[in-house]
Order: structure tokens, then C-alpha cells, then sequence
């Protein structure tokens, strides 16, 4: 039993191995021949203001210096080869390692995705639940109302709304940034981090409650209405512990997949609202490396955000093997 | 002694048939069925009769949208919801139908021990599952993991252990080889030759008819007769009313002779007789009103001819 256990997580990380590797390479190709295509001239990106004073034969030296001249597939594999060394280039705008400036503002970021993460996905899941006990009441209503308008509002929207109400009208929070402006970097306190995390997190945590709020809902209606239920109600159990032991475990399991196949949405949520908020994250990285044609760090980003997407669609994965035993003890006996 | 009385039931749900106007569905109405203590009554007839939401009626489990009217009784004291809330699962038990009815995500061990109401749980449950053979390994199971005949034990063991006086077994045989139906229906003997009550529910005809001790056959939502098994035999001359003896007569052993027609749908139930626009023997007086329930010859009838 336990030797096949074993096996079959094996498997099931060669698998998963494999697909992230095709993943990687054919987002990696795709990404290269859009930016390739794209109207960025990499040469004019990296001078910038200063092109005017570049003739035509030292923008040739520069082609040939960074290997601009070489055919297309030379070029990809060039860069496809340091890539697996671990370079990922340095950043033109920021004039540093990409690595370096994907880590820093990754714990930026991670920081906001996390607290927006875990409140949207505990609060959404307490309001589904408690809409789908009330079923039909002005509570079930009020959360379903809340749902659809929130499943329908953009987030840049929400940002600026959260703005205008919580920073401009009564002044709580600070407009935008992650620090406040012209202090130095140590004397920055937690709490003056927290003050300034506070509003994006908030933005992004309302707009992720929706989608598990109404999941949720729908599943436990459909699990209270189910053979099991009526069955453990034939049997005397009742109220609360009838929720407790038969409804929470096969609501919960939908629900958790659910939130880590959100990372995606989450991501995205996070590009626009750290842009609303100038909060220095991936997101706001992005944006800048878009605009201002960082064609490295653009790579860099969009790499690395793959890897995210990837690593929670992986966890909702591992999450639902272990914890359903449909899938965890598979065909036995 | 009887242990629960079931008079004059009616059932009926509301439904919308458009966005503004609603329709009565009446799915059972006028039911009577009496159970003794030490007894076992089938409840016999087609799919859609009915069967199961009067088993649902008594233990006060139906739909929110349903509607209820007559009185159930147990041990002589009018059922009210609260005092089914008390009853169900320690005095009156249900064996559900299918796997369906066991929570897709926990031990089987585990959920027949939450049935039981007295008593150590995990030694009662060893001692059912023991006496009903299932294996040692199989309370560690999952209901995906158990085949057709294990999940219908596993539903019976349920009843067993809660120690309960009255036993509603809802289509407890489909699918079950020859030797675990005999099986089963052995075990609902021995539980009312213990002094309790089975209500079986069944279309199984045959396999209602080597155990039972009355069978109540039900039609369109409602009880055309009551008889005791053995009125069961030859062409059915014993049986009182028409339909019984259709229903008999249709058996493969006993002619295969099928009746024009169908049952009629809760929609569109004729005014008079239930049975009446497939009745052989049907005359006007049948279409005016519902017969009513009668006493004859050791049974029960609703009919307004036999005597």
C-alpha cells in the first residue's frame, strides 16, 4: 500500500515536471517571437532620450554587440542557453540584474497577494456558506447582489474608488507607494508598511471574494440537497453538526482548489491595482517594462509569473489529492 | 399491537408552470397504511406511485416545498415535526436506497457509527458488519470503494445499529444478486420476529412476497388494497381489488397478461376511482367519486364493487 503510494506520487511529479518544462519552453518561444514582432526597437529602448546623437553605423556596432543581427532562432537559443545558466539579463530601465529586481519586488508583492489571498478567500467562503443556509432570504439576496456587482467591477476602478473614499476624502491611508515618500530606506518602519499596504490589499481582497463566495454557495445548495444530507437528517442529525460533519469537508474541497487556481486572477488583480497605488510590486515591474520596452525584464516577468500561475494550479492539485480520497486511495480492494 | 398508523395522508407540492402561475401537484392522497409491531408490510407498486415520499412522510424529512395533510401516529401519539425530529434515526430508521445516500467523503465505519444511539459505537458496528459479512478492512473504506452489495449492507447496518423499533427499507434488493437478496430479506425476519416493525418498499413483487407479512399495494399515490400475503396465489381470486390482480397477473409466472394503458400522472388524476379508466370491470358510478377505504374479508379495499 504504501509502496504504492509512493509510486504514484512519483508519477504524478514526473508528470507534472514534464508539463512545466513544455509549459515553460513554449511560453518562452511565443513571448520571444512576440516581443520580437513587437514595435520595440531594443537598441533606441536602451539609449533612450539619447538616440540623436547615435548615427546609423554605431547603432550597427551595438546590433552586432548584443547579436541583433544573427537569425531569429540563434538568437532565441542564444538567449534560451543563459537563461538555463540562471542570467536573466539586466534590467534597462533599472540598470540591474533582472533576477535581483524580480526578487525584491516579488516580496513586495507576495506580501499584498497574501493578505489579499487569505481574506478574500475566508471571507468569501463565510458568505457563500452563510447564503447558501439562508437560500432564498434577504441575506442570501443581499450576498448574491454584492457578488454579481463586485464579479463585474474592474479593479482599476475599485482601486481609485478605495482612493477617493479611504486616502482623498477621509484621509486614512496615504494616496499611494509602499513607503512614505523622502524617508530613507531605514528609518521606514512595519507600521508604515502595513499603513501603506493596507488599501491595495483591501482592493484586491473585496474584488476576490466573489468568485469562491458564489462557488461556494452553489455547492453547498447543491450538497444540502443531496441524497447524504437527507440521509444523515433520516438519522436524527441536525442544525449545526449535521454542516459540520457532512457539509463543510465537501464544500471545503472545491472551495481551496478553487483559491489556488486563482493565482492567476490574483496576478492580474495585483498588476492593476499596485499600478492605482504606485505600490513598487511585480505588477506596477510589469506595466514599466511594457511601456517603456525593458525587453529583458519583460522576459523576466513573464517567466516568472508563469511559474506562479503554474505553482498554484500545482497546489490546488496536491491539495485535492490529499485531501479527497477519490483521488488519494484511488481503485482499492 | 400496531406501532404506526398512517391515516389519510395527502401530498402535494407547488410548482410554478410559469413565471406567475402555480399548480398544485397532488402525489399522494388518501393514503392508509397500518403497521403491527412483529410484522412486515411491502409496500408494492410501480415507479412513480409514491413509494418513497411516504417513507419520507414519516420521518418528516420531505422537500420544504412540500405540502402535508393527514395524521401519522406512532405508538398511538400523533406525530408532530418536532416530536419526528425526536424519533427519527433512534426509534424509526430508513435504509436508503443507494450509495448515494452515504457521505461521498467519510469512512463507512465512521458514518454507521453515528447512527448508533446507545452502547459502545465501534462495538455494535463490528458485531452488524460481522453478522452481515462484511469483511474486517471494509469500515476503512470510502462509499466509491464499495461494490453494490457492500454499499446496501453497509446502508442496512445503519439500521441495525441504531436499535430502532421501526425499519423503512426504501428499494432495498435492485441490484443485488439472489443470495444477498435472500440474505437481506433474512435479516428483516429476524429484526421483526425481535418485535419490530419493517416496512418494506419495494416494486420487487416476488422477493416482498417470500417474506412479508401484508402487502399494501399502491397506485398512483394512494393504497388500493391491503391484503395479507397469502391472498398472493393461483390467478389472484383472493385479492380484492382489480388492480392487484392486474398487478399479479402481469408477473411472468403468472400469464405475463399486461393492461392497456398507463399510470396517470399527478397532473391529471382522474376525479372518480384512481383505477377507473383502466378498469375492467369499471362502471359509471366509478368516474363520480373516490371510493373509500373498506374492510373486507381480512383485509382492505378501495373499491366500490368486490364483496
Amino acid at each position: 500500500m504504501n509502496k504504492r503510494m509512493l509510486q504514484k506520487t512519483g508519477t504524478f511529479l514526473l508528470l507534472k515536471s514534464i508539463r512545466m518544462a513544455t509549459l515553460l519552453i513554449a511560453i518562452c518561444f511565443i513571448s520571444f517571437l512576440l516581443i520580437k514582432n513587437s514595435p520595440i526597437d531594443p537598441i533606441r529602448a536602451y539609449i533612450g532620450a539619447d538616440m540623436l546623437k547615435v548615427g546609423p553605423e554605431q547603432r550597427e556596432k551595438i546590433a552586432a554587440y548584443w547579436g541583433l543581427d544573427e537569425p531569429l532562432m540563434v538568437q532565441f537559443f542564444n538567449w534560451g542557453s543563459s537563461l538555463l545558466a540562471g542570467d536573466l539579463g539586466t534590467s534597462m530601465i533599472f540598470r540591474r540584474p533582472v533576477s535581483e529586481i524580480i526578487q525584491e519586488r516579488f516580496m513586495n508583492s507576495l506580501i499584498l497577494m497574501i493578505t489579499a489571498w487569505v481574506i478574500s478567500g475566508v471571507l468569501g467562503f463565510v458568505l457563500g456558506v452563510v447564503a447558501a443556509m439562508k437560500k432564498g432570504t434577504w441575506i442570501d439576496r443581499i450576498i448574491k447582489w454584492y457578488c454579481f456587482t463586485l464579479a463585474s467591477t474592474p479593479t482599476f476602478w475599485m482601486g481609485l474608488l478605495t482612493l477617493i473614499v479611504f486616502a482623498v476624502w477621509l484621509g486614512w491611508f496615504p494616496v499611494g507607494l509602499g513607503v512614505p515618500a523622502g524617508v530613507l530606506a531605514q528609518d521606514v518602519t512595519l507600521a508604515e508598511r502595513i499603513h501603506h499596504l493596507i488599501l491595495p490589499a483591501l482592493t484586491l481582497s473585496i474584488l476576490g471574494v466573489a468568485n469562491v463566495a458564489l462557488h461556494t454557495r452553489q455547492k453547498l445548495i447543491d450538497v444540502l440537497a443531496s441524497d447524504y444530507v437527507l440521509f444523515a437528517r433520516a438519522k436524527g442529525e441536525k442544525g449545526f453538526p449535521l454542516f459540520w460533519k457532512h457539509g463543510l469537508r465537501n464544500v471545503a474541497l472545491p472551495a481551496i482548489t478553487l483559491q489556488f487556481a486563482a493565482f492567476s486572477e490574483l496576478f492580474g488583480g495585483a498588476v492593476l491595482a499596485e499600478q492605482v497605488f504606485s505600490y513598487p510590486g511585480l505588477g506596477q515591474a510589469t506595466v514599466e517594462a511594457g511601456l517603456r520596452g525593458d525587453v529583458p525584464l519583460l522576459l523576466g516577468l513573464v517567466i516568472f509569473s508563469t511559474l506562479f500561475v503554474f505553482v498554484g494550479n500545482l497546489l490546488a492539485d496536491i491539495v485535492t489529492y490529499l485531501v479527497d480520497p477519490r483521488t488519494r486511495e484511488g481503485k482499492s480492494l | 399491537m400496531p406501532i404506526l398508523e398512517v391515516e389519510d395522508l395527502s401530498i402535494s407540492f407547488k410548482q410554478y408552470t410559469s413565471k406567475w402561475q402555480q399548480e398544485t401537484l397532488t402525489v399522494i392522497s388518501g393514503l392508509d397504511v397500518v403497521l403491527e409491531e412483529g410484522e412486515i408490510l411491502a409496500v408494492v407498486g410501480a415507479s412513480g406511485s409514491g413509494k418513497s415520499l411516504l417513507a419520507h412522510a414519516i420521518l418528516g424529512i420531505l422537500p420544504g416545498n412540500a405540502i402535508q395533510s393527514g395524521t401519522i401516529k406512532y405508538k398511538g401519539e400523533t406525530l408532530t415535526s418536532a416530536r419526528q425530529e425526536e424519533l427519527r434515526g433512534s426509534e424509526i430508521s430508513l435504509i436508503p436506497q443507494s450509495v448515494n445516500y452515504l457521505d461521498p467523503l467519510m469512512r463507512v465505519g465512521k458514518q454507521v457509527r453515528a447512527s448508533a444511539k446507545s452502547g459502545d459505537p465501534v462495538t455494535l458496528q463490528r458485531d452488524v458488519f460481522e453478522q452481515l459479512h462484511l469483511q474486517e478492512g471494509v469500515e476503512n473504506l470510502y462509499p466509491f470503494q464499495l461494490s453494490g452489495g457492500m454499499a446496501r449492507r453497509t446502508l442496512l447496518s445503519t439500521a441495525m445499529v441504531s436499535g430502532a423499533k421501526v425499519i423503512i427499507a426504501d428499494e432495498p434488493t435492485p441490484g443485488l444478486d439472489p443470495v444477498v437478496i435472500k440474505e437481506a430479506l433474512k435479516n428483516f425476519r429476524a429484526f421483526a420476529d425481535q418485535g419490530c416493525a419493517v416496512m418494506l418498499i419495494t416494486h420487487d413483487i416476488e422477493s416482498a412476497l417470500t417474506i412479508a407479512d401484508k402487502i399494501a399495494v399502491f397506485y398512483a399515490g394512494t393504497t388500493m388494497e391491503i391484503a395479507p400475503v397469502e391472498n398472493f396465489k393461483g390467478k389472484g381470486e383472493a385479492l380484492r381489488h382489480p388492480y392487484s390482480k392486474a398487478l399479479w397477473n402481469a408477473l411472468p409466472q403468472n400469464g405475463f397478461t399486461p393492461i392497456p394503458g398507463s399510470q396517470p400522472q399527478s397532473n391529471a388524476l382522474p376525479p372518480g376511482c384512481l383505477f377507473a379508466p383502466r378498469c375492467p370491470i369499471a362502471t359509471p358510478a366509478c368516474g363520480e367519486a373516490r371510493p373509500e377505504m373498506r374492510e373486507l374479508r381480512d383485509g382492505k379495499v378501495r373499491c366500490i364493487h368486490e364483496d
